[in-house]
């Protein structure tokens, strides 16, 4: 089965390439997610499976960003069939091929226990969503696609650089070394210091140039804004979650290794330098969709702040990654569908959307109040959890600064929500073909079924696997 | 400890000083794969006994990185009128300077650092680190996309360098996925190139800045 979930996104790629009709083939990747769903759901909270390989296998933190995938992948597949329909005359051969690429790589991110998989499956993932950022081929896609490549193949290099000095670490200090998770876990008190400390921050950077936490955001505002609002949402929700997942297994190796206070401070610093770089670009923001790209730079900042204050804010870290992951999905079909009605992401352009398109631009408006930490909204949850854990924990200004952030982040991100939503639409608003269709309503629809069931009751199952996600982390020396 | 190795690591740091002071790109691109086919060689030099998944890494390296990388950039180069890197931010010797100033330090920096014993002597920690500071110094300062690949490249060389102190420690299938990720990287980068000069009709990077706040 293990087999079978990680080759079928490749082999329905194949598929999808070699099928010739422009019409059917987007209807490969919504096939490929009724498959791969049902089965990530057998593998997650089905029996234990036991691994045989010690590079591959699903542990307790892979689990939930596995779900996570999976979940936003099933129901922007659907969206994009919508969106397709609307792009007829376009190829999109290569676009439904690297779709599909992208989240086989995605999956082995979330497989792999060898640092080595994990970096090729990351590199994967940062080459296959490149042609997707680039699906429009207008002058800013390839900006936006250069900066993308380029940015993230630095950083990821400095991420194998660091992983190098991981292994060197063990090297180092007489132990056999070895890239695998177990062993490095197992050996993690007797590894060499300076270059535990060296691998954590070369691969805290370069992952979190992947994730997109500041000061290496550059590219993202600039790929959110010419990628497709389906891509957005994988980007956003999907791959920024597997780099987060890198982050956390050196995090986990460096707390076994009884390096928590070093590594503590550092991610905090991060987090909360993200929200603030986040805030100052939101307020006065005019792109909604570079909004929303801020957006996702702040809530990877509030990530980061959460490992940084440690086991407490275990939980609601963990949890805060499905309600970003599925608030953004939200967030960015909503505002894909704006975008087409009006065929523009300015805010002058954009205005009085809750009278053209009731539905999506509701449904931006309640993305909106949830990914700013209103209740009854899931974020709000994860959010109060790890704001709560902070202040228990003793990081008052660290906590403090967290709110402030907030504070600025809804006011800045609301100004500009409310000029789009509100008000008449203008006279000399563009007239596009785009009505609200069953296809690209639905599936935001659902994502928000989803985060607001979060908010108010959070599934058992659910809880466990996120209980012993905690349980895995919490391992000490 | 074969004494060709550090022989051959002093070449590598000569062709990063060359290619900090060329501007002919055909001559960067021909001298970056020269570095990347010395750097196939190095893991037959270090081990005694040279056994089978070496001996693949070392011919997929070559092949890849003497062969396949050039051959796609000349080819993309040649759809593209540009032969010079015309205005780099710092100049062709300054950069130079700055690249024999790194390769200095490297050298004292290495000492300083905790090495197992058997990686002191060696110039591979040195090597590694002035590799990658050229690397980014060619990303940093050169406008041309295509120069800025080469720029990434030798990062990739540098690191690559680093990642001989733990021969036998990186499974061959992680070798081979490294290789091939390389590969479609440059790929999809040699199509973005031919893009941009369709769309701007220019290589020059200072073009692509549409996009900011």
């Amino acid at each position: 089965m293990t087999l079978l979930l990680l080759l079928l996104p490749f082999a329905m790629a194949l598929v999808a390439a070699l099928l010739p009709s422009n019409r059917w083939r987007p209807w490969v990747p919504p096939l490929t997610a009724a498959i791969h769903f049902p089965l990530t759901l057998a593998a997650v909270f089905g029996e234990p499976m036991e691994s045989h390989a010690a590079w591959i296998g699903l542990d307790p933190v892979g689990k939930p960003i596995l779900l996570l995938i999976s979940t936003l992948f099933l129901v922007t597949s659907f969206y994009l069939t919508g969106y397709l329909k609307y792009h007829p005359r376009r190829e999109n051969r290569v676009f439904v091929a690297c779709l599909l690429c992208t989240l086989g790589s995605m999956t082995l991110v979330a497989w792999s226990r060898h640092l080595g998989i994990m970096w090729i499956a990351i590199e994967t993932t940062a080459l296959c969503t490149a042609p997707l950022i680039y699906f429009n081929k207008t002058p800013q896609s390839i900006e936006a696609t250069w900066k993308y490549l380029l940015v993230g193949f630095v950083g990821i290099a400095l991420a194998l650089l660091g992983s190098f000095c991981l292994a060197y670490s063990s090297l180092h200090a007489g132990l056999h070394p070895s890239l695998v998770f177990s062993d490095l876990l197992r050996d993690a008190p007797q590894l060499s210091k300076p270059w535990l400390h060296v691998a954590f921050v070369l691969m805290l950077v370069g992952y979190g140039t992947k994730m997109g936490l500041a000061p290496m955001h550059t590219w993202k505002p600039d790929a959110y804004g010419a990628a497709p609002g389906a891509v957005g949402t994988l980007l956003a929700g999907g791959v920024t979650s597997c780099a987060f997942l890198c982050i956390l297994r050196i995090y986990h190796i460096c707390c076994a290794a009884g390096e928590t206070a070093f590594v503590a401070p550092m991610l905090v610093f991060m987090g909360l330098f993200s929200m603030a770089v986040a805030g100052i670009f939101m307020v006065g923001q005019q792109d909604y969709k570079r909004m929303l790209a801020y957006s996702s730079v702040e809530h990877m900042g509030i990530l980061v702040l959460g490992l940084g204050i440690g086991a407490p804010a275990l939980f609601g870290t963990l949890l805060h990654v499905f309600n970003n992951g599925l608030t953004k999905g939200v967030l960015f079909l909503s505002a894909a569908n704006i975008h087409r009605s009006y065929g523009s992401t300015s805010t002058g352009v954009v205005r009085g959307a809750l009278r053209r398109l009731p539905v999506s631009a509701g449904l931006f408006l309640a993305g909106f109040l949830a990914i700013t930490g209103s209740p009854p909204f899931g974020p709000f949850i994860s959010e109060f959890s790890i704001l709560n854990a902070g202040f228990g924990s003793g990081h008052f200004v660290a906590s403090g600064l967290f709110l402030v952030f907030l504070l600025v982040i809804f006011i800045g991100m609301g100004s500009t929500v409310m000029l789009m939503l509100q008000g008449k639409v203008p006279e000399d608003a563009p007239q596009t073909i785009y009505r609200e269709g069953f296809l690209t309503v639905v599936p935001p629809l659902l994502l928000l079924g989803v985060v607001v069931m979060l908010g108010v009751w959070i599934p058992d199952s659910l809880s466990t696997l996120l209980h012993n996600a905690v349980d895995f982390l919490e391992v000490q020396p | 400890m074969n004494p060709l190795l550090n022989a051959l690591l002093v070449v590598v740091l000569a062709l990063n000083l060359f290619v900090l002071g060329t501007s002919r790109i055909v001559t960067v691109i021909k001298v970056v794969s020269l570095q990347g086919v010395l750097l196939g060689i190095i893991p037959l030099l270090i081990e005694d006994h040279v056994g089978w998944s070496a001996v693949f890494a070392s011919v997929g390296t070559i092949m890849l990185k003497g062969l396949v990388i050039p051959f796609m950039l000349m080819r993309a180069m040649r759809d593209v009128q540009i032969k010079r890197e015309m205005e780099p931010l710092i100049g062709f010797l300054p950069s130079m300077l700055l690249g024999a100033l790194a390769t200095g330090f490297a050298l004292l920096f290495a000492q300083a650092l905790p090495l197992a014993s058997e990686h002191t002597t060696p110039l591979i920690v040195p090597a590694s680190l002035s590799t990658i500071f050229v690397g980014f110094i060619l990303l940093t300062t050169r406008v041309k996309a295509i120069t800025q690949i080469m720029g990434y490249l030798v990062l990739e060389n540098g690191i690559y360098i680093f990642g001989m102190l733990l021969l036998g420690v990186i499974p061959l299938v992680v070798e081979f996925g490294v290789l091939l990720d390389l590969f479609v990287a440059i790929f999809v980068i040699c199509i973005m190139v031919n893009h941009i000069n369709q769309a701007f009709s220019s290589l020059d990077t200072r073009h692509l800045a549409a996009l900011k706040e």
